[in-house]
């Protein structure tokens, strides 16, 4: 089937390509719906990943979250129509120990393969997970963003000791919103703290148990393990802060994405007995585990709208450059494109 | 209920030597129009898809999408007609024959040699059926248009912002484009080959449907070098 995919060829450039896609008895035909950006598509969009790295995946559809509606399955186990979201992990193995996320042999859409700007996406039934009726398909759209810190909060429920009394989340940024939103509403008992840099975005953590400036953290207010949900520039200084206001054998969550190495104050990890673990990608598990919270919680994704940010209709290409130029000037929230190219 | 279908009359007399009509013609590996077929096939929207072609082509039509698709129930190939007209009428003198047709029939007619049809464009046009009996799938003109009657003169330039080149598909109510169809004069049959003309000349509002620029028809040899170039090949 001849699909037309829209590749990003070189920074802020979009070009359309048509691919013959191969169907089988068992391929499974979406129709994307609703796009989100995420800050991984704006590195390849800008063109901040190195230039080797740019020369390596160029061209490449960047968006790895979305969702959409099943056009075809030859197999009859989903109704044309049924809305579901789309997982971008692809693994080719499994492993008895190692989780289908962090398998080195996995694709990833919009990182090792095409992302999700197509016509039309040809997928496996194992990679979609059908979407609950009755929840803002914008919110859906970033579903997998969500899934992730699904993700490392059930890792941070198997590694982190019980004393979660106080648990701190450090970034301001939409991982931190999500990540301290489901962690407060799947453990109400612990108290959640946010640190950021930001006042006005920090206003918006309503449902957290305080928030605090970085540059205003008490020098007494100690938790009990943390999550780095930074990222970019802001990972030093911030796991440099968790360690300072963490207790001894906690246990610290790396969420934040950056393409810097980042030194760690290590003597004060070995000192304090820290366990630091890290998480990027999520599988199918999470994926479920997420909408189910959704359904458990109905409040997460309503809260979850209001990092709703510009939504785009996008017919053109142009509409997709407007998209990835507004989400660069954004302070917080998610950028979503509804798909109707 | 809607049918597609698929217009494949063309005899090729315009692809240089090349004997074979150009829905016929290979593109990377697989015939032309099976490309385009399958870009229906794969649409739940469609009880049947209907490809009308020559006489001496329906059995090697019939053929090529088999092996193309394998035997498919939804897909039935039929002799076309004269011209334009007459093959879109045969269409619909299946779908009345065979399923009856009603208000909400609806038939979306496309050329054979635009492979690169769109599902948005394809969606679009069955959903103008919600409000409009006829639609047609155009982009804005880029080229000037300039109009001459006699083919030596220019008699007048039209503000390009309004002019719009026609693609495909048209989609149509099926009852509607028959009563269209059955008001002509023979005189007018030999004149007006376009639907949408006709729908248009007879009062019936037709839609407007946003193509693509790359929804290309497949007419001459430079095409076939662009459709190439479209799906990544050397062309």
């Amino acid at each position: 089937m001849l699909n037309t995919v829209y590749q990003l060829t070189a920074p802020r450039r979009i070009e359309v390509l048509v691919r013959d896609e191969a169907l089988d008895a068992t391929s499974l035909v979406v129709r994307p719906t609703h796009l989100s950006i995420c800050n991984a598509d704006q590195r390849y969009y800008q063109g901040t990943r190195g230039a080797h790295i740019l020369a390596k995946k160029l061209p490449m559809a960047l968006i790895h979250e979305a969702i959409g509606e099943v056009v075809l399955d030859p197999t009859g186990e989903f109704t044309p129509g049924t809305a579901v979201v789309m997982i971008p992990n692809l693994p080719s193995e499994k492993h008895p120990i190692i989780a289908e996320n962090y398998l080195r042999s996995s694709k990833f859409r919009a990182s090792s393969t095409d992302g999700f700007m197509q016509e039309l996406v040809v997928t496996n039934h194992d990679r979609v997970v059908v979407l609950p009726e009755g929840i803002d398909k914008d919110v859906l759209a970033f579903t997998e963003l969500v899934s992730v810190m699904t993700h490392v909060i059930s890792r941070f429920d198997a590694i982190a000791h019980e004393e979660r009394s106080k648990v701190g989340f450090w970034g301001d940024g939409n991982v931190g919103f999500i990540g301290s939103l489901l962690f407060k509403k799947t453990h109400p008992e612990s108290e959640v703290y946010v640190f950021g840099r930001n006042a006005d975005k920090l206003s918006d953590f309503t449902f957290a148990d305080g928030t605090y400036l970085t540059s205003e953290i008490p020098d007494d207010l100690i938790v009990s393990h943390a999550f780095e949900c930074a990222g970019g520039m802001g990972s030093e200084s911030a796991i440099d802060q968790i360690i300072d206001h963490i207790q001894p054998e906690g246990t610290v969550a790396l969420c934040g994405v950056t393409e810097n190495p980042v030194p760690i104050n290590t003597r004060m990890v070995l000192e304090k007995g820290l366990r630091l673990f890290g998480s990027s990608r999520s599988g199918r598990a999470d994926y479920e585990r997420t909408l189910e919270l959704y359904q458990q919680y109905p409040s997460i994704p309503e809260y979850l709208k209001r990092i709703v940010g510009q939504v785009f209709d996008v017919r053109d290409v142009a509409d997709m450059t407007a998209a990835f130029e507004a989400d660069i000037q954004k302070r917080l929230g998610k950028t979503v494109m509804h798909w109707n190219k | 209920m809607n049918f597609a279908a698929i217009l494949a009359g063309g005899k090729g007399t315009r692809m240089g030597n090349m004997d074979k009509p150009k829905q016929y013609l290979d593109l990377a590996g697989k015939p032309i129009i099976a490309y385009t077929v399958e870009k229906f096939l794969v649409m739940p929207e469609f009880e049947k898809v209907l490809v009308l072609c020559p006489e001496a082509w329906v059995q090697p039509t019939r053929d090529i999408l088999e092996k193309a698709f394998g035997a498919n129930d939804k897909l039935v190939v039929i002799q076309g007609g004269a011209d334009r007209n007459g093959t879109v009428m045969n269409a619909v003198a299946y779908i009345e024959e065979n399923y009856g047709v009603d208000d909400e029939t609806v038939i979306c007619t496309h050329d054979s040699v635009r492979p690169f049809v769109t599902y948005r464009i394809i969606k679009e046009n069955l959903d103008a059926m919600a409000s409009y009996d006829a639609c047609d799938t155009v982009i804005p003109a880029t080229d000037t248009i300039v109009v001459s009657e006699g083919g030596k003169e220019i008699d007048s330039i039209p503000e390009r912002s309004k002019m719009y080149q026609g693609q495909t598909p048209q989609t149509f109510k099926v009852a509607k484009l028959k009563a269209l169809q059955e008001s002509l004069t023979q005189e007018e049959k030999q004149i007006l080959t376009d639907a949408c003309k006709i729908s248009v000349l007879r009062g019936v509002p037709c839609a407007l449907v946003e193509g693509e620029t790359f929804n290309l028809k497949i007419t001459y040899p430079s095409d076939l070098k662009m459709a190439q170039a479209l799906l990544g090949m050397e062309a």
